[in-house]
């Protein structure tokens, strides 16, 4: 069973949101990590441009796919996580510490209101393993 | 790890040679006297006899897996079998050693093989005219939709936009952003089909034409194909064909009829040319009427009997390849359907999908089938039901290497997790099919009893599982030279 913090918000495309006032950390599920196996290049959005929500905000690439991880909540690229240039892999390892991948300044607080809960999200990845 | 074959860098030893030359007969010089800077001194070549060199090489051939040795259900996605007689044609030494810028007079036997292959290219596929320039299918998807660029710009009409549904090649929205376009997804329906609803309400005045894979990554014709067309034409947009996966309806269906505007043609999948190691590929596109004059100059042209290269095209997007693309493979293509003929492609064509849903009918119940429509010449089935026993369908490919027999391409397409897509292609006997069949069946047995087993596979190859996350993330191909070597080359 994948691991799913309580204290984080979460959107139905495996995205993880820990908000921090007017800004936001973002990074992919424990089970989105899994799905995707080893994660060898990670690639995120310029620092400053701004992001729509559901938009791509970078791009994952993992062993046996490409995938885009989109924005949760739209806002401005705050920071990045670079230290996933040389280890991607830390996306495996720890995805809601080390494997951060950006921070966003909220450019729509209301927005945050349409994630699901823990709860919500554990119903859902609960469906996609019965799949 | 221990290698089960020496590089050529191990096996050298200094003062080998599989060559001797005449003794020199103009003064010596010193290239680092002469190139100064620019001369890269000792190449640390290999030094091997000639029978050394043969060895190595037939041992890595016996070694590695190959279409000529066994099962391959990568089908022709990938690599079908090439017959013999496409490379006894290419070998000929007027077409092996032809110049390409020999004067037209005396190339008219290389020029109608390229006019005639055009010819049963536009017959097969129903459309009005064909480039063979393209190196690859890639490539002509580019072309392809460079020519409709054209054609828009040509109308005055501001369309950027390019819809592409979620079943379609993973090259598809690529050429769409290459070619300046922007590339809209579309989402299938529970079939895995395109949805004329959905492709309606997307189809605004800025999109400039629609790309479909049919039949599509899952193996699924398009039941709506010539609706799908119709609904696109009625607002003024084209379509393309990704003709990928021609090898499912050759002789059967020509696109050109049901509407298709343009479509590239792999030949090194349905036409039996090698890739799969690198190429050279060869991905012609046909177009019809709208498209025609937008198509990369030269094409060949015949008057009378004597054919000629056509530059007088004053639309034309202009070259895509230097010379006459890939001429080797256009060769082995020509040779291919001329030996099949017109019912031999559409026995091939017919032996595909049998064999593709032959094998389903064995699989099914052993793994899931998530999308249930009629499978043509493959059949995608998902390793989701052995995630309970801890197995993933990585797993299950790396065990079927044990069985001798190659994988089928799995994780693709996306739309199915834990995808195995599996293409026998047209040769296989109904003996090679039960075979796989049976290896899937043991190693579904194998997962619930042993799952161990599977994780730990392959233990039979001459390799065990690579470590490819590494692989990717710490890319390496060059041969590590000795450090006096390397202090050498940099002097």
């Amino acid at each position: 069973m994948a691991n799913i913090p309580k204290d984080l918000k979460y959107t139905k495309t495996h995205e993880w949101v820990r908000v921090e006032g007017e800004n936001v950390t973002t990074g992919v599920t424990d089970f989105a990590q899994s799905e995707l196996s080893d994660i060898v290049y990670v690639d995120i959005n310029t620092v400053g441009s701004t992001v729509s929500r559901n938009e791509p905000i970078g791009t994952i690439e993992a062993v046996k796919a490409v995938a885009d991880m989109n924005a949760p909540v739209s806002g401005e690229v705050l920071e990045a996580n670079t230290a996933l240039q040389t280890e991607p892999a830390k996306v495996n390892q720890d995805p809601y510490g080390e494997g951060w991948i950006a921070r966003l300044k909220l450019t729509k607080q209301e927005e945050l209101d349409d994630l699901l809960d823990p709860a919500g999200y554990a119903d859902l990845v609960k469906k996609s393993e019965h799949h | 790890m221990s290698q089960p074959e020496k590089s050529l860098f191990e096996l050298s030893s200094p003062g080998r040679r599989a060559w001797s030359l005449p003794a020199l007969d103009v003064p010596e010089v010193d290239p680092k006297q002469t190139f100064k800077d620019s001369a890269r001194g000792d190449n640390h070549l290999p030094e091997l006899s000639e029978v050394d060199i043969a060895r190595h090489f037939a041992r890595l051939s016996a070694l590695n897996h190959h279409v000529d040795k066994g099962f391959y259900p990568l089908g022709s996605c990938t690599m079908k079998y090439n017959p013999k007689v496409n490379e006894k044609a290419c070998r000929i030494q007027g077409l092996a050693d032809i110049h390409p810028m020999l004067p037209r007079k005396a190339a008219q036997g290389a020029l109608r093989i390229m006019y005639e292959l055009a010819e049963f290219l536009k017959e097969i596929v129903g459309m009005d005219a064909v480039t063979l320039q393209p190196a690859a299918g890639a490539h002509g998807e580019l072309t392809g939709i460079m020519m409709i660029r054209k054609y828009f710009e040509k109308r005055r009409e501001d369309r950027l936009e390019v819809l592409v549904p979620d079943s379609a090649h993973g090259t598809n929205p690529a050429s769409v952003t290459v070619s300046g376009f922007k590339s809209v997804q579309i989402k299938s329906n529970d079939k895995g089909e395109i949805d004329p609803a959905e492709l309606d309400r997307a189809c605004t005045d800025c999109v400039a034409c629609l790309m479909v894979t049919n039949p599509n990554t899952l193996g699924i014709f398009e039941p709506e194909v010539k609706k799908i067309c119709d609904i696109m034409h009625a607002k003024g947009s084209l379509v393309y064909l990704d003709g990928a996966n021609l090898n499912a309806y050759t002789g059967i269906h020509r696109p050109g009829d049901a509407g298709f505007d343009c479509m590239h043609i792999n030949l090194h999948k349905t036409f039996s040319t090698p890739h799969g190691g690198g190429g050279p590929g060869s991905g012609p596109v046909a177009v019809n009427r709208k498209l025609e004059p937008f198509l990369p100059r030269p094409v060949v042209r015949k008057d009378g009997d004597r054919y000629r290269l056509d530059f007088n095209r004053p639309d034309s997007i202009g070259r895509v390849l230097a010379f006459n693309g890939n001429f080797g493979v256009l060769v082995r293509a020509w040779t291919y359907i001329r030996m099949l003929g017109a019912d031999g492609l559409r026995d091939a064509a017919e032996a595909a999908v049998l064999n593709a849903n032959y094998v389903r009918a064995g699989l099914e119940g052993v793994f899931d089938l998530p999308y249930k429509e009629r499978s043509l010449h493959e059949v995608v089935f998902s390793g989701s039901n052995l995630k309970k026993y801890g197995v993933k369908t990585l797993d299950v490919a790396k065990r079927l290497l044990d069985h001798g027999l190659h994988a089928p391409t799995v994780y693709f397409p996306l739309i199915v997790p834990e995808a195995l897509m599996i293409e026998p292609t047209e040769t296989e006997s109904i003996e090679s099919c039960d075979a796989f069949v049976q290896a899937m069946k043991s190693i579904a047995e194998e997962a619930a009893t042993d799952p161990d087993a599977l994780r730990a596979a392959p233990r039979k190859t001459p390799v065990r599982r690579l470590d490819e996350a590494r692989a990717s993330r710490e890319l390496d191909v060059r041969y590590p030279l000795t450090e006096d070597a390397v202090g050498d080359t940099e002097a």
